[in-house]
């Protein structure tokens, strides 16, 4: 497979990035074997390095962190202060607000529709700022491992 | 309970376990005994697929009838059990599914093993998982028999000991014959069925209060005895500090377990790609979200329709609400709707659990196969022995599942649940997030951190009033508690990632910075992922 083939039309369905990945061809009796018995010369190891270092590769793990970081802080906080809010002060959460429904149901409910949110926000921002840049830089790591008779 | 439900629900049962045999039978036509194809499904299926799979893996019979159960009896605190296990596919969604599927190959133990020095850290990745799978299975077989004695009023001890026999011999044949092929289509079908019996019931309830949800919670209220505190927190787990901190713990738990159970993190390596892993968690937490919001609806509409007394009546834990709920929708007792519903949700309940026990039998024996096997006995063995171990291994895990089930019969299903979770929370979850985000960590560091969570978390058990001390307990004529709490993880999920810690900073080892590049551009990228 040619890295080019990976353009726009591949770009959005996994299913093409999955068979430009290399592993269609192997399957079968070809099973790659463990990676540890892969051939791990110390320049495969430092294409990896290298990737590590470059400018690309910390664009999108910085990408990567400053949306998981607050997001896994904000949706965690707001679990662990409900159920302790739910365990130590149930009269807080008993509050009529309309019917029978009181603040204790709509801050279960919360529950349902953050995550539900924060699902979408995740995909789209991934989709957005993150899998164009990560899939060019897999397969510029395969290319350059490819170059210097490493794995893959 | 006539003999009527029970013949209709046997047909309906068996006609599912005719269907996944033939399904088990199909897949495995073309079978080339490949370790990829066994324990990944040959990394074939589309994120849909897998997304119900997921969910089919994580929807036991114990959401489905526990869940609601629960809420009919004690209203609000239940509900709080729904919302912990769906919060939990955030740490999944963020933290783990991509870059799972992007290090490892078949198990947990893949990933952190590419760091750190393989042999020491596969055993000890490998034990914990399969100490949380034989928990998680020991208590949907335990859930089996008694299910069997509720449902079809085999009360003999019989009865119940056959369908944990019966039960362990069907998923070792799904899992043996089948693979991970096999065993993702059987999930697939059950979570399909789950689905439409839960959003059937859950209509035909809110047909019955002309879609008036104030009215329905308004009649659970009451009907309950216990007015406007049954729709808010504090009936079950407000009575004194210890059930609060209790709560918390089983909280804790289930948010943080979730993300290191051996089935589930599998799961994502039957996807040819990381985005295909995060494209099939949405899948998941978009059904899962709609299947635990139905619980709700049928909780309380049990509550207003059943009555909790009733419920309490027929089983002490409520945990055949749903299905009384079922004979009521379908007309009553004695009618032809009643009997068919009741059937219908009887055999759902068991097509839940037999699928569920079939993940948990093909994750446990991957690692004790790919993990703990080919570190102790032959290191480098070929992939096709290694398939072969692991459908030795499968039988294996199936008698002791069959033996633990029948020994457990009279344990409580929901704590071993949460045993399971907390386990996973405390001996998988921080050596996973450790080894995939922190640069500096070691070999010394990921086997700590495992046992530094695997061991409290059990003893603490063992000493907890769950075991000894108090009238409800598996000993009861004993006393050796000394932990007052029956979830363990506020104290050993904390212990888990301080061990982590502590094995890092005493270690001389110098993490290799190379292996940490690789784990980390291949996490993120994708590059070299098999």
């Amino acid at each position: 497979m040619q890295p080019s083939n990976s353009g726009d039309v591949a770009y959005d369905d996994p299913w093409y990035d999955a068979l430009a990945s290399g592993w269609g061809e192997s399957a079968g009796a070809g099973v790659p074997p463990a990676r540890r018995e892969r051939d791990t010369t110390a320049a495969a190891a430092d294409v990896y390095l290298e990737v590590q270092r470059s400018a690309a590769f910390q664009e999108v793990r910085r990408r990567y962190r400053r949306f998981v970081v607050p997001a896994v802080f904000v949706f965690f906080t707001w679990y662990v202060a409900y159920v302790v809010t739910a365990t130590t002060s149930p009269d807080l959460l008993a509050r009529p607000v309309a019917g029978a429904v009181n603040v204790g149901l709509l801050a279960g409910l919360g529950q349902f529709l953050s995550t539900f949110l924060l699902t979408w926000a995740y995909v789209r921002h991934a989709r957005l700022r993150r899998d164009r840049a990560a899939l060019e830089l897999r397969w510029g790591a395969q290319e350059l491992a490819r170059g210097r008779g490493g794995p893959s | 309970m006539t003999v009527d439900h029970r013949t209709t629900a046997l047909l309906l049962f068996a006609l599912f376990v005719a269907v996944t045999l033939g399904i088990t039978t199909w897949v495995s036509r073309h079978r080339q005994g490949s370790a990829e194809e066994f324990y990944a499904g040959g990394r074939l299926f589309s994120p849909m697929e897998n997304g119900f799979a997921l969910a089919g893996d994580y929807m036991s019979a114990a959401s489905f009838l526990g869940i609601s159960g629960l809420i009919c009896l004690v209203g609000y605190d239940g509900m709080l059990y729904s919302v912990g296990f769906l919060v939990a596919w955030l740490v999944v969604l963020f933290l783990v599914a991509e870059l799972v599927r992007n290090c490892g190959r078949f198990t947990l133990a893949d990933v952190v093993a590419a760091r750190m020095r393989e042999r020491p850290v596969r055993i000890a990745a490998g034990t914990s998982s399969v100490t949380v799978s034989v928990l998680y299975l020991v208590a949907q077989m335990v859930g089996a028999g008694s299910l069997v004695a509720l449902l079809l009023g085999g009360t003999g001890g019989a009865a119940q000991a056959w369908t944990v026999v019966g039960v362990g011999v069907l998923m070792v044949i799904y899992v043996s014959l089948g693979g991970m092929r096999a065993t993702t289509w059987i999930q697939i079908v059950k979570a399909v069925l789950l689905l439409v019996g839960t959003v059937a019931l859950t209509v035909l309830v809110l047909l019955r209060f002309h879609g008036d949800l104030n009215l329905l919670l308004h009649t659970a209220a009451e009907r309950s005895g216990h007015g406007d505190a049954f729709l808010a927190p504090g009936l079950a787990y407000g009575a004194d500090w210890t059930a609060r901190f209790d709560f918390i713990s089983l909280g804790l738990a289930l948010v943080l377990g979730t993300a290191g159970l051996p089935h589930i993190l599998s799961r994502f390596y039957t996807v040819p790609t990381a985005r295909a892993a995060r494209r099939s968690v949405v899948w998941a937490i978009g059904l899962i979200g709609g299947f635990y919001l139905m619980t709700i609806v049928l909780g309380f509409g049990a509550a207003a329709l059943i009555g909790p007394d009733a419920v309490r009546a027929s089983h002490a834990s409520g945990n055949t609400a749903v299905p009384l709920l079922a004979l009521d929708l379908g007309g009553g007792a004695g009618t032809t709707g009643g009997t068919v519903l009741f059937a219908v949700v009887a055999a759902i309940a068991f097509a839940t659990i037999l699928a569920v026990v079939a993940g948990i039998t093909l994750a446990s024996s991957a690692s004790v196969a790919h993990d703990l096997y080919a570190s102790l006995r032959r290191r480098g063995g070929k992939p096709r022995s290694e398939v072969a171990v692991a459908r030795v291994a499968a039988a294996g895990i199936g008698l002791l599942a069959i033996a633990l089930g029948l020994l457990a019969r009279d344990l409580n299903v929901a704590f071993l649940v949460g045993l399971a979770f907390a386990v996973a929370a405390s001996a998988n979850l921080p050596v996973l997030l450790y080894s995939l985000f922190w640069r500096g960590f070691t070999t010394r560091g990921a086997v700590w951190s495992v046992y530094g969570g695997l061991v409290p978390a059990v003893v603490l058990v063992l000493l907890s009033p769950v075991v000894s001390g108090s009238p409800d307990s598996l000993f009861p004529g004993v006393d050796f508690q000394l932990f007052p709490l029956q979830n363990p993880g506020l104290v050993s999920i904390p212990l888990g990632f301080l061990a982590g810690w502590l094995g890092t900073v005493t270690s001389a080892e110098v993490p290799d910075e190379a292996r940490h590049a690789e784990t980390e551009v291949r996490a993120l990228t994708g590059a070299g992922a098999v």
